[in-house]
């Protein structure tokens, strides 16, 4: 176990020492991956950026319960009673019929149709928050509301809810598109600058597997080099994103402004910030993992 | 131990380099393969640590079949030979030191015990004080030396050194053959390949000639 620590360690330090003998090189490997990487983190970050606001300012999604004007009082308790024992419903709201007139004649432009009214032809109303938010969940509350004796209409306004998940999903796929494109331009970068590498040490590899090194032993230092590689990638795909947000948010901040908000572009939180050096690395370790499979077994 | 039952080795091309050789090397022997140059002698030595197989026949070195090893346990088969490559195969952007400590470097010896191993094998070869040279910076015999302290930094049992003293004056393959014997002293055995006939004068020891791929004796 020493041993193998001991070897692996080697081998860090000897990928390390050689990414260090050349810097130019290092650093212009490490921003063609960092752009690369770019691209589709800023997607990522956007795209979270722009749910979050919208969230922020699109009304939840309700459903209301219109019941049947002859609804009797012990009833309506009835209906409630179910929708505060119903777990997927949040919040539960009354609005009599007298408030659903009262808020009538309030609106702009409505008072003179309410006040042309003979009698209230408003219902009664509960107004439902679910917990789940997701269209399919709400539909399928909906559907389940509609039985509920005493209920005349259930209206479920998540056209909002549905349009902002399709939007969502086509920028989730758009930005996993690009990161499968890049991430293979990614392998294919690493693949070559390892392939380099093991040209250069050729004769180095040729007299170590003569005088007893496994193939683990030389390919190690290969497979180092490039998930460090990769996750330098990473480190300056995170800087970009950094200083394109900063440059960014100077523009939002007026438009935000201007709207009385004090919203402004975040970058990717730590967890994501790891995974996305993480998937660098690994994605640094497979183009290197590939070279090397193909390229070791041409010296002998 | 290495013994050669009926090994023939034919190259893709069809070309026989060695055929039908038998012959077996006892542990603590001293042996020449001798003969001109496309003899075969330098494919019998590759046969041994199975830098190349044989066509047919069996070749054992310590009981194992070498031409029947796999892929990865050659490295182990190896690390229990010393091999002196015709070309020496030093690394020349490489110190001394670190050509003699790169066998050890695989193996599981702690970086201290390495170097100390590492300073002994340069010791023996009469290249202590030199460890940080570039073998660039070594005449011809020295760094042939230096190939013999790497072959040795793992004590094997076995060495095999094909033309170590090629390119060298008579002085420097005297020297040389020297430090073989004095590893052959201590228990090693040691199978040389040689052309050179003046070489073999004086030097009462076994000597396998090879002619065509034909062992003649």
């Amino acid at each position: 176990m020493r041993t193998w620590l001991r070897h692996h360690w080697q081998a860090l330090a000897l990928a390390l020492s050689k990414l260090l003998a050349h810097k130019p090189a290092t650093l212009l490997n490490a921003i063609v991956i960092g752009v690369a990487l770019a691209l589709p983190a800023s997607g990522y970050t956007l795209l979270a950026n722009l749910l979050g606001v919208t969230q922020r300012f699109a009304p939840q999604p309700q459903l209301s319960l219109f019941l049947r004007l002859e609804t009797t009082r012990p009833e309506l308790d009835a209906v409630r009673a179910r929708l505060r024992a119903d777990a997927r419903i949040a919040a539960v709201r009354f609005v009599s019929r007298d408030q659903a007139l009262k808020g009538l004649r309030a609106t702009e432009g409505l008072a003179d149709v309410a006040a042309a009214l003979g009698q209230n032809p408003l219902p009664d109303a509960y107004v439902v928050r679910a917990h789940d938010l997701a269209p399919d969940a709400l539909d399928a509350l909906a559907s389940d509301l509609r039985k509920i004796p005493g209920v005349a209409h259930v209206q479920l306004d998540s056209a909002w809810a549905r349009r902002l998940a399709a939007i969502a999903a086509t920028g989730r796929i758009a930005t996993g598109l690009l990161a499968a494109l890049l991430a293979v331009g990614l392998i294919a970068v690493t693949f070559n600058t390892i392939r380099l590498q093991i040209l250069t040490h050729a004769e180095e590899i040729e007299v170590s597997r003569l005088i007893g090194a496994t193939d683990g032993y030389i390919a190690r230092p290969f497979y180092y080099l490039g998930l460090l590689q990769g996750v330098a990638g990473g480190l300056v795909a995170l800087a970009i994103l950094w200083l394109a947000i900063a440059v960014l948010n100077l523009g939002v901040q007026d438009l935000a402004d201007s709207y009385g908000s004090a919203f402004r572009l975040t970058l990717l939180g730590a967890g994501d910030a790891c995974a996305m050096i993480g998937f660098a690395g690994l994605l640094g370790w497979l183009g290197a993992y590939l070279s090397v499979s193909k390229h070791l077994r041409q010296i002998s | 131990m290495i013994s050669f039952s009926d090994v023939s080795k034919r190259y893709p091309g069809g070309q026989e380099s060695l055929t039908e050789v038998t012959f077996t090397l006892e542990p603590g022997e001293f042996a020449f393969v001798a003969g001109r140059s496309g003899a075969g002698k330098s494919t019998l030595l590759k046969l041994i640590p199975a830098i190349e197989r044989p066509s047919s026949g069996i070749v054992l070195v310590n009981g194992q079949n070498v031409g029947a090893l796999r892929r990865a346990a050659l490295p182990y088969l190896r690390r229990n030979l010393g091999l002196v490559f015709q070309d020496q195969k030093l690394l020349y952007d490489r110190s001394v030191f670190d050509n003699v400590a790169l066998p050890l470097a695989f193996s599981d010896h702690s970086p201290r015990e390495a170097a100390r191993r590492a300073r002994a094998a340069l010791d023996k070869v009469g290249l202590l004080g030199r460890e940080r040279a570039n073998p660039v910076q070594l005449s011809g015999g020295e760094q042939q030396r230096l190939a013999i302290a790497r072959a040795v930094v793992n004590r094997p049992a076995t060495l095999v050194a094909d033309e170590p003293t090629a390119n060298l004056d008579a002085e420097s393959a005297r020297a040389i053959l020297q430090i073989f014997f004095a590893f052959n002293q201590v228990g090693v055995t040691v199978l040389i390949a040689t052309h050179d006939e003046a070489l073999l004068e004086g030097c009462a020891r076994r000597v396998l000639r090879l002619a065509g791929g034909h062992l003649l004796s």
